[in-house]
């Protein structure tokens, strides 16, 4: 079965941030969660977002100049 | 009580200010960007928005290039001694505070070396000879946008056309401006500009930054200090990307809450209608103190050429006793001194005595000025006696 979300791994809360109003403005929801283990060791914030918005989060992303350093399925 | 000290921090605030700290404190006053339980969420939202303002003020297209310290000053320091190497050449102009002033003589003790452009007597940079200063290893040219002891203000497109037309990079310390002179960072080509909160910005002091422009390559400006940044942790080097490469520490979040609301403020009420406030001030004043026997005004004495800072004497009294009797004798609380400016204070002659400041600022009333006219007035009179 698909999983229905995925996360975007970002540098740091202030990109989190960043990227959540970005996806805000397009319509987009976000929620900031702690990174999963299983993705990082670091101690950061990642956004997770429904499957279905990832293609049109990646473009708004891009264009925002803020492309996440990984996606994963959760 | 007639307040006349905003040059120095501005007061009293919009009460929107200290309402937003208060909220802050008190519904989510926990690390910014350290943990993502939901109030670190909520207050790192809150530095972001910070960020956003303050980027939206200077015409920046992406907050993440504004870098939070602890006021101007760290800004300059940050900027001069993270670019600056020895043997390098940095160009800056006769009417510095010391926030520059001091960090680039110890730079200078360590080899690099300063060009310090002077100014006419009214405080005014003539870009003519910031391009006469440049050299093949010029590094840098700092400029203040406007004089903290005399308000003149700076040519700095004219500068920043100059200096990026020999490809070097342009600091602007615009502490007496932000908040009360229209900046637009693209259109000045600044490449770096720092800023204070608590001035014309109306924010809370411990508020200030360096604000990296979208061409300036953030790989040649080192940190000031290294630590704890919330992220990258499995690291321990510092991160390269922006704010966190400048940020270390937990920051000054509730300060920042207030000023996300001052900025705000100040954006709301239109930095150029604050302005206009401000220069019909000046106006008023420069216009009552020359009518004044045995005043001497300094500066440009022009409200379209200077903020709204005036420096004056009373020809024969020392400017600490004139300071001590207009808040003794007539409430009005002012600045005399040096104003941590020998620089600007030997390019105007008054050093080492220095001057009487009225800082005017945006919650300053017509009715202040005037009062505080007829003050000088009669001291002045008695002097002359």
């Amino acid at each position: 079965m698909l999983s229905q979300f995925c996360v975007l791994l970002v540098p740091s809360t202030s990109y989190a941030v960043r990227a959540e109003n970005l996806l805000a403005r397009a319509g987009i929801e976000a929620k900031l969660i702690p990174v999963p283990r299983k993705f990082s060791s670091n101690c950061g914030t990642c956004l997770r977002i429904a499957r279905e918005d990832l293609e049109r989060a990646l473009e708004v992303l891009k264009k925002g100049k803020l492309e996440p350093e990984a996606v994963h399925d959760l | 009580m007639i307040y006349f000290d905003n040059a120095a921090t501005s007061w009293p605030k919009p009460p929107c200010v200290g309402e937003a700290m208060m909220r802050f404190m008190q519904e989510a006053g926990v690390n910014p960007g350290r943990g993502s339980y939901h109030l670190a969420i909520e207050a790192g939202r809150t530095v972001y928005r910070a960020r956003e303002a303050v980027a939206r003020l200077v015409n920046a297209s992406n907050p993440l290039r504004v870098v939070f310290t602890a006021n101007v000053t760290e800004a300059l320091n940050l900027a001069l001694r993270g670019l600056l190497r020895p043997g390098q050449h940095v160009v800056t102009s006769g009417i510095e505070h010391n926030a520059v002033m001091r960090p680039l003589r110890a730079l200078e003790r360590e080899g690099v070396s300063i060009t310090v452009v002077p100014c006419s007597p009214t405080g005014l940079l003539d870009p003519a000879d910031v391009r006469a200063a440049l050299r093949p290893e010029t590094a840098l040219v700092a400029l203040n946008h406007a004089s903290n002891v005399i308000g003149t203000i700076t040519p700095i497109a004219e500068v920043g056309a100059i200096a990026h037309e020999h490809g070097i990079p342009f600091l602007v310390d615009t502490a007496q401006t932000a908040g009360v002179v229209p900046l637009d960072m693209a259109a000045m080509q600044i490449d770096l500009l720092a800023f204070t909160g608590h001035k014309a910005l109306l924010g809370p002091m411990g508020t200030g930054g360096l604000v990296l422009a979208e061409g300036f390559d953030e790989a040649r400006l080192e940190p000031l200090i290294r630590g704890g940044t919330g992220s990258n942790s499995e690291w321990e080097e510092q991160p390269s990307f922006l704010p966190d490469k400048y940020e270390s520490g937990t920051p000054n979040a509730v300060g920042l809450a207030g000023l996300e609301a001052s900025v705000h403020w100040v954006l709301a009420r239109g930095v150029e209608t604050i302005r206009a406030h401000e220069q019909v001030l000046t106006a008023l004043l420069l216009d009552g103190l020359a009518e004044i026997p045995g005043v001497i005004v300094y500066g440009p004495r022009d409200p379209a050429q200077q903020v709204a800072t005036v420096s004056w004497n009373i020809a024969g009294m020392d400017p600490g006793e004139v300071g001590l009797r207009l808040e003794e004798e007539y409430g009005i609380l002012c600045r005399v001194g040096l104003h941590c400016s020998p620089a600007a204070h030997r390019t105007i002659g008054t050093f080492p005595t220095g001057t009487v400041r009225f800082g005017l600022g945006a919650m300053n009333t017509q009715e202040e000025v005037l009062e505080a006219i007829k003050a000088v007035y009669a001291l002045a009179k008695e002097a002359r006696c």
